[in-house]
């Protein structure tokens, strides 16, 4: 099949990696990741990689569940968020100095 | 090179079984892991140094091999040779099944393994995992430091990570602090993936003269007394080129002046620009000659 354009088969990615495809549907109806469904196959946005390459090594390397998993990225998407703001108020701090 | 004391590093006693270490393991990794400590070098290390003593403490035939050399461990090679050729004569040239240590065959080479462990278990003793995943690489984050004078436009610049050499765009008015993603200029991927991402944080340096707000550029600029009060011209030196300015008559201390459109470009916006404000600090007269004084006494009682 020809592949689609930044989208990578959610197929390919779990015999790969030897996840099993009904974990990348559980991530998916939790909203963690974005599945893009073509002519009846899925795919996932080569954007969206990084983030599910971390959830499988959250869960299949530290052993967290889905739960525990939903927890860390909410908390991971703070501290960045925190950290952007930081960086901002330092940027700012300097005007003062 | 210093001896590890891999127990230590995963905190657990020399009689600890596979299940210890394994949970002390595990314990260690949530709490260190890249993904849950996003830049955070220390706990990198950290977790590089986890790894490391569950990568011998977890196989038998390293721990066993850690076990008897203890801080010996430099001599293990000659102890190793030496035991083997004594082994070999005894036996006299009896087949060996060849269980020696260069048939560690990791495919993930080493990579962030200590100087002790390569010395110890050789170059590329890693990995003998059971499941051979496809990963991306590891991503790089580098940091490059610049000064104010080298983002009022965008430019090329060549950079080496890893001893490879790039070509990036530097946009104009990018922040002190913000990062920028290099795609596929990371690590190598592991056992076929993609390569990591290169992520570049901007460290842009304080200037002397200059304070930035976004792309809004605060300067501070000296007036003598005379030409605070009767106003005048004076020359200012702005990042792009010297302006004229008019200073208006009785310009107070600290009051400020916005020049439109001479700060920083927007960022990723063509043609648009921060504005540059001035301060005006008056600098008032010192050793005044006994004529000033009396001038100046006169003034004061008008």
């Amino acid at each position: 099949m020809k592949p689609k354009r930044n989208l990578i088969s959610i197929d390919d990615f779990c015999s790969s990696c030897n996840v099993e495809t009904s974990f990348i549907n559980t991530l998916n109806q939790t909203g963690l990741i974005e599945i893009t469904s073509v002519e009846e196959n899925l795919y996932i946005n080569i954007d969206h990689m990084p983030q599910l390459e971390k959830i499988v090594r959250l869960h299949y390397e530290l052993d967290i569940n889905l739960e525990g998993i939903e927890t860390i990225i909410h908390l991971l998407h703070r501290i960045n968020g925190l950290q952007d703001e930081i960086t901002q108020l330092r940027n700012r701090l300097e005007l003062y100095e | 090179m210093a001896f590890i004391d891999y127990y230590k590093v995963l905190g657990v006693d020399k009689k600890a079984t596979v299940k210890d270490i394994k949970a002390a393991y595990r314990k260690l990794a949530r709490k260190y892991h890249p993904d849950l400590n996003p830049n955070d070098a220390e706990a990198k290390r950290k977790f590089q140094e986890i790894n490391e003593a569950h990568e011998v403490l977890s196989d038998p035939a390293k721990r066993k091999k850690y076990d008897q050399y203890g801080e010996d461990w430099k001599h293990s090679d000659q102890f190793e040779s030496a035991r083997q050729s004594q082994r070999q004569s005894s036996q006299n040239r009896r087949q060996t099944t060849g269980s020696g240590w260069a048939d560690y065959g990791g495919s993930t080479g080493g990579e962030g393994f200590s100087d002790f462990f390569e010395s110890f278990f050789g170059a590329g003793a890693s990995g003998g995992k059971s499941r051979q995943m496809k990963f991306r690489g590891e991503d790089y984050n580098a940091e490059l430091k610049l000064e104010l004078e080298d983002i009022i436009r965008s430019h090329k610049q060549t950079l080496t990570v890893n001893g490879k050499k790039i070509r990036i765009t530097i946009p104009a008015s990018i922040e002190n602090g913000q990062t920028i993603k290099i795609a596929g200029h990371g690590g190598e991927g592991i056992n076929g993936g993609p390569n990591g991402d290169l992520y570049i944080t901007f460290s842009i340096a304080n200037h002397p003269r200059f304070k930035r707000l976004k792309n809004d550029l605060y300067l501070t600029v000296e007036i003598g007394l005379y030409t605070a009060l009767l106003g005048g011209e004076i020359t200012v030196e702005t990042l792009d080129g010297k302006v004229k300015l008019n200073v208006k008559p009785e310009t107070q201390n600290g009051s400020k002046i916005k020049l439109k459109g001479k700060g920083l470009p927007v960022y990723k916006s063509e043609g648009q620009s921060g504005d540059l404000y001035i301060t005006f600090s008056v600098k008032l007269p010192s050793n005044l000659t006994e004529e000033e004084k009396a001038l100046f006494t006169q003034l004061s009682k008008l």
